[in-house]
């Protein structure tokens, strides 16, 4: 996934627009799946209940509320972060991606490998584990230091707490994910040759 | 009947079918990795209100008075309600209505729910809560079962006989039951193995927190949406409490976060979403947060419990004696069928020559237990085989073949009279000591690591439903479209499971259409049949049958639709893969929307319902009990666990289980692992990590008896996903699922439960394996350093002691 570099909306941002029920609503502007989004949001709410509250991307999920589980991550600039105990304001400027953005007109990898390994049973850590995943896979990509084996994934979803499935077919999925994207990498670089 | 009737279907004869049996992606899953899917916290209705619920600060108190002025004088409030305002008490088995929505004049536990506000938001109403002012009288917390059930001057309930006499009791059942003749065997014994176990409380932590929106619509249809397992039975409850009748409301169960047990009850947030909705006329909806989930419980029992088992010198169990009690919380819950299962779901894998269990649940200040995966029954399991354990050691036996040499056989009853109609038990033990290499390797492995057996037993499903009634226990309706797809409305509660996915592959597997091609609608009280719930791994046996009743019934009008049109006997019609097929003529088919449009020329719109009522002849004994822990089939587990302890430390790593569950026929092999590998992760996890932790005057995890302090009996010490440990992805075993198959009789296809049985061995594998690698039995869950420690010194001590005879050390 390409990393964007793009910031925008500066003039917007740290605007008090108003004040409601006694609270500061402060004016955002991020970019949000790659898409530009300005939003008024209460300067106390949580990334996670803008996404999901006000802009009804509910495919984020609140499991705790206070950053133990991770069904919350999301990445901000191409990090992991959990929105459950990010402010919203905090991510003025910076660039979002959900769940909803990890795969655009057909499934990414990631999902299609959760799909076939049933890796996904409640489904309810699973956008989570997705979007960490993605951010370790796409470090792997990019970083030949990055190992890919098994410890390596439990490693990296170390923070996502599953109930269901025992983490057997998650690391499954996520290692044959990987195996499908650095096959696609290498038949696009044979392209390129 | 076992297998499809070629007679009856024409289709392929047992075993080889074209869908049941292979890979199969959920029906539901890529809407769930895309964000698409709603949990129930996802629905935003207009208008809708937000509830919070005011919970106790004490364990035990008398409400002297409530006052809610300020609340309701809130700018943003529209509605709080208190328990006078939901007087009628309910529960979820009929026979111990002990529960209200909100507290009347009591609360029972710290979070016990006292008053309800909506208002135009979650912080609002958070706010509000904090505005009520209650008075309180403190009453003496009861806070360990034995000290409840030897107490008589304190009541955790006040409750009446027929008499009309106050029980001065805080016993919420007992059962005592005994089969054969238990002293004789006792007599006859070559070894008596006699020892006290306790098992703490844990609980299921579904990620998703329960939450619910109740709305009364303008023309007074009253809807639940609710994050629950059991949309049946809270449809009941909420009739009851509500006093509506319940045709005026739909309970929809939308996508559900996980559960495991822990929403098979109605709970305060739907009574109060209802109620606040009905003041307002707005939606209202109540999410717990993650310390209310805790709070709420349900979970496993703690069972404190003596067993006493005979084994003769060739390792046959002549008898076993238990008595047990159960530590039950505030309320009855599921506590009366609990108390049952602790004893009457002991009597398999294994053959006893007597049994006798005498079971005691108390009420303690405690947030109430209930079923968490595997019922009432995993404690004991966990007590019976570390007990085989000990016998096979004294004996000389190998812990695998004393199992081998008690087991049952297809056509046997147990002790306590349940029909056994299947039996893979003995292909699981082969499995796991295969897959182990457990004959090279136990006892032989470097001190500090070792190898564990056990086995278990789980129902599929109950044989009675909740309520005594002779209605089915699961119906299904099924219809075809014209473009080939078909559609089916069943009750039954996906709860990640993948139950919608079960009845979409033998749907898919009768009318010859691919997976892709068939929707479910599921959990919706106004638009599905009833199926009673997830609950006593009872779907896939139930809802199956009804699922395949009803789609043979229209796969047989479209053969003989497409037979007519082939002016060929109905009998050569095939449906499979896509198409109408005739068997006799390869070079003759059609596509299957083909098929469908012919058979709705000739019969009309297409549809057909099926139902499944359980076996009630023959099954169970018929003494009083006797139906409770019945099942038209049981499955059959073993596990190997392989542990290392860390002597310095006391730490056990558990590296790999090797779990084999006889599931009768595996409907669908990746769902059928997938529950074996997260029951196995759920049952290592309460061995080695997991406490429900409520301070209270019993044992603590050290095994001292300690007093927590004034204010802190029924504290929960650990109310958060970080102090609750469960296991994360490093924390887990490898699991090495193996799927064995002997088709049971009385299920569809064979198939019986797979979602709960492979959780029991974990634990006494794992603590068989510590004794494999360390020589210290810990019979105190949870298995925690410091035991492990204490245990190494006492051996220490032992052994010093046998060394040095001449110094004997006092003791």
């Amino acid at each position: 996934m390409p990393h964007h570099e793009h910031r925008f909306g500066e003039a917007a941002s740290g605007d008090v627009v108003q004040r409601h029920r006694g609270r500061q609503v402060e004016v955002i502007a991020m970019r949000l799946n790659g898409d530009p989004v300005q939003i008024g949001v209460p300067g106390h709410w949580t990334l996670l209940e803008v996404l999901r509250y006000q802009l009804g991307l509910t495919g984020t999920k609140q499991g705790c509320d206070k950053g133990d589980c991770g069904a919350c991550t999301v990445t901000i600039d191409g990090r992991s972060a959990l929105a459950c105990i990010t402010l919203a304001i905090n991510a003025d400027g910076r660039d979002v991606r959900t769940v909803e953005g990890l795969g655009v007109g057909k499934a990414h990898p990631l999902q299609d490998a959760f799909d076939d390994c049933g890796a996904a049973q409640c489904g309810f850590c699973t956008p989570g584990m997705l979007m960490s995943a993605a951010v370790f896979l796409e470090r792997a990509t990019t970083d030949t230091e990055v190992v890919v084996d098994r410890p390596a994934i439990a490693a990296a979803l170390g923070g996502n707490l599953c109930r269901c499935t025992g983490y057997t077919k998650i690391l499954d999925a996520v290692a044959a994910a990987w195996t499908t994207m650095s096959d696609r990498d290498a038949g696009a670089a044979g392209e390129d040759v | 009947m076992s297998a499809r009737d070629p007679a009856d279907t024409g289709q392929t004869p047992d075993a080889s079918f074209a869908v049941i049996g292979g890979h199969h992606r959920k029906i539901d899953a890529m809407d769930r990795m895309t964000g698409l899917t709603q949990y129930t916290d996802d629905i935003t209705l207009p208008r809708m209100l937000h509830a919070k619920i005011l919970r106790s600060p004490h364990a035990h108190a008398n409400i002297v008075d409530i006052d809610l002025s300020e609340a309701l004088a809130m700018d943003g409030v529209a509605a709080v309600i208190t328990g006078k305002d939901l007087p009628i008490s309910y529960g979820i088995i009929p026979w111990t209505p002990d529960e209200h929505a909100l507290c009347l004049d009591k609360v029972r536990y710290v979070g016990d729910g006292v008053a309800a506000v909506a208002a135009v938001d979650e912080e609002t109403a958070n706010a509000a809560i904090k505005r009520i002012k209650v008075t309180y009288e403190p009453l003496r917390a009861l806070t360990d079962p034995h000290e409840s059930l030897a107490t008589t001057d304190v009541l955790i309930h006040e409750r009446r006989r027929k008499d009309g006499s106050i029980k001065r009791s805080n016993a919420t059942k007992r059962v005592t039951l005994e089969f054969g003749d238990l002293e004789g065997c006792f007599a006859d014994a070559a070894v008596v193995i006699e020892a006290d176990y306790h098992f703490h409380g844990s609980t299921h932590t579904p990620i998703e927190p329960h939450c619910a929106i109740g709305y009364l619509d303008p023309k007074g249809i009253l809807t639940v949406w609710s994050a629950t397992q059991v949309p049946h039975y809270l449809h009941r409850e909420l009739a009851k409490v509500l006093e509506l009748p319940r045709n005026r409301i739909r309970v929809i169960q939308p996508a559900l976060g996980g559960a495991f047990g822990g929403k098979s009850e109605p709970f305060d947030l739907e009574f109060c979403t209802a109620l606040l909705s009905m003041r307002t006329g707005r939606p209202v909806k109540c999410l717990y947060t993650r310390e209310e989930v805790f709070l709420a419980h349900r979970g496993r029992h703690p069972f404190h419990m003596r067993y006493r088992t005979a084994v003769s010198a060739d390792g046959k169990i002549l008898g076993v004696d238990a008595k047990t009690v159960l530590d039950g919380g505030a309320y009855s819950s599921f506590g009366l069928i609990t108390t049952y299962y602790s004893g009457q779901l002991l009597c398999s894998p294994y053959r006893f020559g007597s049994y006798k269990f005498d079971s005691t649940r108390a009420y303690t200040n405690k947030p109430a237990c209930g079923p968490k995966r595997g019922h009432g029954s995993v404690q004991p399991r966990f007590a019976i085989e570390v007990q085989l354990d000990k016998a096979a050691e004294k004996l000389g036996i190998d812990p695998i073949e004393l199992r081998r040499r008690n087991a049952l056989s297809v056509g046997d009853r147990t002790v306590n009279e349940f029909a056994i109609n299947s039996y893979g038990f003995l292909d699981c033990m082969e499995k796991v000591a295969t897959a182990s290499r457990w004959s090279d390797r136990r006892a032989k492995l470097p001190r500090g690591r070792g190898l564990g057996v056990a086995g278990s037993t789980y129902i599929s499903g109950t044989n009675y439903c909740i309520y005594p009634t002779d209605l089915p226990q699961s119906g299904v309706q099924i219809c075809l479209d014209r473009s080939g797809r078909v559609r089916i409305f069943a009750g039954t509660s996906d709860i990640g499971q993948g139950s919608s996915t079960m009845l979409a592959v033998v749907a898919a597997e009768e009318l010859g259409v691919h997976l892709d091609d068939v929707r479910v609608l599921a959990a919706d009280t106004d638009l599905t049949p009833v199926d009673l719930g997830a609950y006593s791994s009872r779907i896939t046996l139930m809802a199956g049958h009804s699922c395949q009743r009803a789609a043979r019934d229209l796969a047989g009008k479209v053969r003989t639709a497409v037979a007519e049109e082939w002016g060929c006997s109905r009998k050569v019609v095939l449906l499979a893969e896509g198409r109408a097929q005739r068997i006799d003529d390869p070079a003759i088919s059609m596509p299957i929307d083909e098929a469908f449009v012919l058979a709705e020329v000739q019969f009309g719109t297409m549809g057909s319902v099926g139902s499944y009522q359980t076996p009630r002849a023959n099954v169970h004994g018929e003494y009083r009990g006797a139906t409770i822990g019945a099942s038209p089939a049981y499955s059959f587990t073993a596990h190997v666990a392989e542990v290392s302890v860390d002597e310095q430390t006391g730490e056990v790593t558990v590296h790999s289980i090797w779990a084999a569950h006889d599931c009768g026929r595996a409907l669908s092999p990746t769902l059928v692992e997938a529950q074996i590998e997260g029951s196995v992760y759920m049952g290592a996890a309460e061995a080695v990590m997991e406490h429900h932790h409520v301070m209270d005057s019993g044992l603590k995890d050290d095994g001292a008896k300690r007093d927590p302090g004034p204010g802190k009996h029924g504290l929960l010490a650990n109310a958060s996903l970080l102090d609750y440990r469960i296991p994360t992805a490093l924390d887990t075993p490898d699991i090495h699922a193996m799927i064995v198959e002997h088709p049971d009789p009385n299920g569809p296809y064979g198939a019986k439960e797979a979602g709960e049985g492979p959780l029991h061995p974990a634990i006494p594998a794992i603590a068989n394996a510590i004794y494999d690698a360390v020589g210290v039995r810990i019979d105190d869950l949870p298995i925690t350093p410091q035991k492990i420690l204490a245990a190494l010194r006492a051996q220490r001590e032992k052994e010093a002691a046998v060394q040095a005879p001449g110094a004997a050390t006092p003791c």
